[in-house]
């Protein structure tokens, strides 16, 4: 018997999940509010009172935690370009599990400084510039930062020719030096940074955050690492999370271009890709639903008034902790989280855009190419609530509305019925075998 | 001494690829450092790959006759996005029909290429060129 004892602390619920890792066997799991603010502790104590009342007492050999509390891994990201290295701080930050609060590109402004300075980000990625290439953008963003009235830590991943400068300007701060994020015009290089960003998280930011030890990173990085064990075995897949406050998309898959003939543009995307819809959620985001997809669309599919929408949405959007209780609510949420799933999957997906030259049609991609990808899986509160998962799930794969966006075209469904995906990332990086056994048997089909 | 920085691609909808592959490794042969966008190239992708590498020159080739539409504006794009005085090149089939190449020269000279070549113009020509222009 090896008992293993998986934490996560939530913003809202911190959730245990224990397993007997010696027969890769879940024993039970159970879920608290999470007490940030107090002590951590009392919300793992009483998760953990829960969680004995179905097991009976257990001895752990090992705990591990993860944790999107106090605000998750907050990052502030700058690059130079939009669509190149700040693009490409932007993947490598989400792939590490952060939640973006500030991006910017090109040159700072005396009003972006007060702004980063009053987000308080738990760590700011500097980037611009391929190896060799501009210099200009990034020393002045290092000059401006420099003097900057707050204490967070400063990744430097941008044109390598700068560094020793960079790290002159930046002597009074603590400052990491990484390789650049994007060595040249569209090469992607953001596992050094992801790992770097890891590292600060586990040597400073857990302290400062009140949490305990036992953290070993952010939730949505724990995630991503079980979808990549996962994939490992069965193949492709795409993995949705709604939130109250954010709905998270990740996709395992290369994505490259699958017909002959296809012209790829822009930066190329990472195989095991996050992204991550701030405005896009079920409680605290939901008028960004709202405005992504129209009331009138989220009427139609409620069976509900646009004028009932709208109150309802007001509502929600005041009573983030409200849960859904009539036939209206209920369907109003359905509705919610299918225009979500929706958006944040078309703004996941990559899109193929057909062109007609002087020697024929082209077909253009940008992003992944997802219509071969086998698997969802589906996780949150607001998937796993609900019994209509399968009509949420069309919501997300390739639709003749929107021929242009490569998303799945034909799937089938796991769901996470247990919330154990987060566990099982953290659990991957002990037991790996043990954690995929422990996936495939307590997934279920949907 | 540093390699000179070239970005280069053929612009707009066209998707002749391999004059394209001959110009990069000609180009890389003569010790250019060079970004190659390929073909289907927006000006603003140009523009881009020119900000990030810090580029001293962009070598635009077009081969399906639309080259006039497509480069119009990318002089004025690239004052506006900080490149001022970029050294810009552009060769190949570049206009419709047979028309004297003075003409042509003369109307992409005003547009804001430095160089401007006709149809089977070689490499070298334009590595000649760019080491006069770039003080190499």
């Amino acid at each position: 018997m090896e008992n293993i004892l998986l934490i996560d602390y939530g913003s809202t619920f911190t959730k245990v999940v224990a397993v007997d890792a010696s027969e890769s066997k879940l024993l039970g799991f159970a879920s608290a509010y999470t007490t940030v603010d107090t002590d951590v502790c009392e919300g793992l104590n009483s998760a953990l009172g829960e969680l004995e009342k179905q097991t009976g007492k257990i001895d752990f050999h090992k705990r591990m935690a993860c944790s999107s509390a106090a605000g998750g891994l907050r990052m502030v990201v700058c690059g130079l370009v939009p669509e190149l290295t700040a693009k490409a701080a932007t993947l490598a930050s989400m792939g590490a599990g952060a939640k973006i609060v500030g991006l910017y590109s090109y040159e700072l402004i005396e009003e972006d400084i007060t702004e980063i300075a009053a987000k308080k980000p738990d760590i700011l990625l500097l980037t611009g510039g391929t190896d060799g290439g501009n210099k200009k953008c990034i020393l002045h963003n290092a000059e401006v930062l420099a003097g900057i009235p707050a204490d967070f830590p400063i990744i430097v991943a941008g044109n390598r020719s700068t560094k020793h400068d960079i790290m002159q300007i930046l002597k009074n701060r603590r400052t990491y030096l990484c390789d650049n994020v994007m060595p040249s015009v569209e090469t992607l290089n953001i596992e050094p940074v992801k790992q770097l960003i890891r590292d600060i998280f586990l040597e400073r930011i857990i302290h400062a955050k009140g949490l305990t030890d036992e953290v070993t990173m952010p939730t949505p990085a724990a995630v991503l690492a079980a979808t990549e064990l996962l994939a490992s075995d069965i193949g492709d897949l795409m993995a949705i999370d709604v939130g109250g406050a954010t709905t998270d998309i990740y996709s395992i898959a290369d994505g490259a271009p699958n017909k002959s003939g296809v012209i790829y543009k822009g930066l190329p995307e990472p195989y095991a890709k996050r992204t991550v819809e701030g405005d896009i959620g079920m409680r605290y985001s939901v008028h960004g639903i709202v405005e992504a997809a129209g009331a009138s669309k989220i009427a139609k599919l409620s069976e509900l008034t646009k004028e009932q929408v709208t109150r309802q949405v007001q509502y929600l959007s005041e009573h983030t902790d409200s849960l859904p209780t009539s036939n209206e609510q209920k369907a109003l949420d359905f509705a919610l989280a299918a225009m979500a799933i929706e958006t944040a999957t078309l703004r996941h997906a990559g899109t193929l855009e057909e062109i007609f030259t002087t020697s024929g049609r082209a077909l253009v991609q940008t992003g992944k190419d997802l219509t071969e990808v086998k698997t969802i899986v589906m996780t949150g509160g607001a998937l796993l609530k609900t019994d209509k998962q399968k009509e949420l799930a069309t919501h997300a794969l390739y639709s003749d509305m929107q021929p242009q966006s490569l998303r799945p075209m034909k799937v089938n469904l796991l769901i996470d019925k247990y919330y154990i995906l987060a566990a099982m990332g953290l659990l991957c990086g002990y037991a790996p075998t043990t954690a995929l056994e422990i996936l495939k048997a307590n997934m279920t089909k949907g | 001494m540093e390699k000179k920085k070239l970005v280069l691609g053929v612009i707009g909808a066209d998707v002749h690829a391999v004059g394209n592959k001959i110009l990069y490794h000609a180009f890389t042969e003569a010790g250019f450092d060079v970004t190659n966008l390929g073909v289907m190239v927006s000006q603003e992708e140009f523009i881009a790959a020119a900000i990030e590498t810090a580029a001293d020159a962009i070598i635009v080739s077009s081969l399906y006759g639309h080259g006039e539409l497509d480069c119009r504006g990318m002089r004025e794009k690239c004052d506006e996005s900080g490149l001022e005085g970029i050294l810009m090149y552009v060769g190949g089939n570049i206009v419709v029909g047979k028309q004297p190449f003075e003409d042509v020269e003369k109307r992409f000279k005003a547009m804001g290429f430095d160089r401007v070549y006709g149809p089977g113009t070689a490499p070298e020509t334009a590595i000649e060129a760019l080491r006069e222009d770039l003080g190499k």
